[in-house]
């Protein structure tokens, strides 16, 4: 240990347990906090808040907020903010509901309940909050209109974009097959959602595999192989986990009943049945791989982070950043849109007050998920956790029974207290 | 000495710029030839970076023509300067502070996987390499550069103008920040591209640098060339003479 080397590359042989396993310390620290928080509200609700069914609602309950706060990371993390995401997914989710509810099957006379209603109103709908965002991100960009100001503008605009389309009325039901994409009315089943554990796994394992792969190939130095398996064995675990507790919530009785009575059958005696992987959730994953691919492993990717370390460099290096800015908003504007589809179908309508606050949610998440408003840092994961922290606290609180005003004050300490704890964290190890 | 026939690998003719009514550059016009080291001295906001950042594509200019080996080009962004193999190293650097070595290596030309995803793996090799020629003590290789010294900074962004064969390198007082062992370093390299036939201006403070790095030197006041002289047929005191009050020693001989 005393040798010092004066080889290209030593080895990596010092550090405790954790260093070893090269996991980050702060993802350990953001799951911790979760894991203590679950634990103690599970301790106040005498075991229910821990219970397959509220895990399940919980993950659906998150999903809407998640997907805007895998956007918002690039948006911060590019040093820009956008608080204009809520009302952004009130506009697109009153494109899209009254796309289905009036324009496509009467103006276009394919009928309620065409099979192709959904597909076009989710169509019509990302295109619109792609556009918007897009439109922002160029008076940001190309105009040198803050951010700030440009979408505190925008969430008056689009907010009452929406009111004004809808006449501020509720719009639903929504077409049968869209709302699917809001949770419960639209899981995997548990045959499914294990073929996706076991797929999830391999993929990520393998994708592990082949970045060690690539650094063997180069002589960089590599975790050792027992931790490497270790760290496989941690992965498949939790995904297992995970599925295993959305598969333990079993679809109640009555609903199941009625389920096959609408087909015309007759439920088997003692059939019990679970409700699996949401498809909400498998979007949330979906956009949070793809994110994180983007982030670390493309140029646009490499790009966001690099300008919004040192934005001067970024342009010196030829890089063209108010195109940039445009594509960073273009995205954030589809993934309101996303949401919108998860967060209107979750609700089976359209409502006025849709994403009420949500800008404020989202940029919280991303945050306590630690995105620093400084811009440069930030991961997709982090605002995941970040917005899973929010949700167990706000529904956690609900159902300890502690009073709204406090809830509310509790969640706004909380976001204080973790950028705080960031910060000190940041100072001890000697990042920037 | 440099070859004086071989014909110039740069040529700024009668260039100007200006910022809200003021001439930061007024009808500048500089040259520089393949293995040669041109020094551009003057105060602070005398226009010397103004000047070269024409070059590096980091800002417009107003007037004026650039001929690259003979042939006029227009270089309109830093992606253009890059094209014609102009490489710079700011005084400030220009490195992302939260990225590692090899990203800000390779920003904005990175090596890519046949699956268009950056190669990670690829430029932390590359990095390795050139860092290994550079600076052979330096190891942080997976750390953000905001975590390296001053010295360890400035050798990433040498690297990054050094790695992707430069014709013509500017420098924007390199050893600005740097300690005495540092800035023999940067001497010695600027020895070394000069004599691969890289052509080299050079911006400093220091007089005596200068008077020992460069060829030839421009002095500039006040957004106007006061002249451009041959370093062997000066003093430090002409130089100095030119940057304080403007004069040239030259005129003033053949007067």
């Amino acid at each position: 240990m005393t040798d010092v080397t004066t080889a290209p590359i030593p080895k990596k042989d010092q550090g405790n347990l954790f260093q070893k396993l090269e996991l980050d310390m702060r993802l350990l620290g953001m799951i911790g906090a979760l894991f203590i928080l679950c634990i103690g509200f599970n301790t106040f609700t005498d075991g229910r808040f821990l219970t397959p069914r509220n895990i399940f609602n919980l993950t659906i309950q998150t999903v809407s907020v998640a997907i805007m706060a895998c956007g918002m990371v690039f948006v911060i993390v590019n040093r820009h903010i956008d608080l204009s995401v809520g009302a952004l997914l009130a506009t697109t989710s009153a494109v899209m509901a009254m796309m289905q509810t009036q324009i496509l099957p009467h103006t276009f006379g394919l009928g309620l309940g065409h099979p192709m209603i959904w597909i076009l109103a989710v169509i019509s709908g990302l295109l619109v909050g792609t556009l918007i965002g897009a439109f922002q991100g160029w008076l940001v960009g190309y105009q040198a209109i803050p951010a700030f100001i440009v979408t505190l503008g925008g969430f008056l605009v689009w907010r009452n974009v929406a009111w004004y389309l809808t006449d501020g009325q509720t719009i639903g039901p929504l077409d049968p097959t869209f709302l699917i994409f809001g949770g419960t009315n639209g899981t995997l089943g548990t045959t499914w959602s294990w073929i996706i554990a076991i797929v999830a796994s391999i993929a990520a394992i393998w994708a592990m595999w082949n970045g060690r792969r690539a650094k063997v190939a180069h002589n960089f130095p590599v975790k050792p192989m027992w931790a490497e398996l270790t760290l496989y064995g941690i992965i498949a675990a939790s995904i297992f986990g995970f599925i295993a507790v959305l598969n333990a919530y079993l679809i109640p009785e009555r609903r199941l009943e009625r389920m096959f009575e609408a087909r015309g059958e007759v439920m088997p005696e003692g059939l019990t049945v679970g409700y699996g992987l949401p498809i909400s959730v498998l979007i949330l994953i979906l956009v949070a791989v793809a994110l994180s691919v983007i982030a670390k492993r493309t140029r646009f990717g490499r790009y966001i982070f690099a300008t919004g370390g040192n934005p001067d460099a970024a342009e010196l290096s030829g890089i063209n950043t108010r195109r940039l800015t445009v594509k960073i908003f273009a995205l954030m504007g589809f993934l309101c849109a996303l949401s919108a589809v998860v967060a209107s179908a979750r609700l089976s309508n359209h409502s006025n007050d849709i994403g009420t606050l949500d800008e404020l949610r989202v940029i919280a998440a991303a945050v306590i998920g630690g995105t620093a408003l400084a811009g440069g840092f930030g991961t997709i994961y982090g605002a995941i956790i970040g917005a899973l922290i929010m949700q167990s606290l706000q529904s956690g609180m609900a159902m300890v029974g502690v009073d709204a005003p406090f809830q509310n004050i509790v969640v706004g300490i909380v976001l204080v207290l973790a950028v705080w704890i960031d910060i000190i964290y940041r100072k001890r190890v000697g990042a920037k | 000495m440099t070859d004086q026939t071989t014909a110039p690998l740069v040529e700024m003719n009668n260039i100007s710029i200006s910022f809200g009514g003021i001439k930061a550059v007024d009808d500048v016009s500089v040259d520089l030839r393949p293995g040669e080291v041109v020094g551009l001295l003057g105060h602070n906001g005398a226009g010397k970076s103004t000047l070269i950042k024409v070059l590096s594509g980091a800002y417009a200019k107003d007037a004026g023509e650039i001929f690259i080996n003979g042939q006029k080009v227009e270089i309109n962004s830093p992606r253009d300067a890059r094209a014609n193999n102009i490489e710079t190293i700011y005084q400030t650097l220009a490195l992302a502070d939260n990225l590692d070595a090899a990203s800000n290596l390779f920003l904005g030309r990175e090596l890519m996987t046949p699956f268009g995803l950056v190669d990670d793996a690829a430029m932390e090799a590359e990095c390795r390499k050139i860092m290994g020629k550079l600076n052979p003590n330096f190891q942080k290789f997976n750390e953000p550069v905001s975590a390296l010294s001053g010295g360890q900074r400035q050798s990433v962004a040498i690297a990054r103008a050094v790695y992707f064969n430069a014709r013509i390198l500017i420098m924007d007082e390199p050893t600005a920040a740097l300690g005495p062992h540092e800035t023999q370093m940067v001497a010695d390299l600027i020895h070394q591209l000069k004599a691969q036939g890289i052509g080299i201006f050079l911006i400093d403070h220091d007089v005596h640098s200068v008077m020992e790095l460069c060829d030839r030197a421009s002095v500039m006041k006040n957004g106007q060339l006061v002249g451009t002289v041959n370093i062997a047929d000066v003093t430090d005191d002409d130089l100095l003479s030119m940057i304080i009050l403007g004069k040239n020693p030259m005129e003033k001989e053949d007067a």
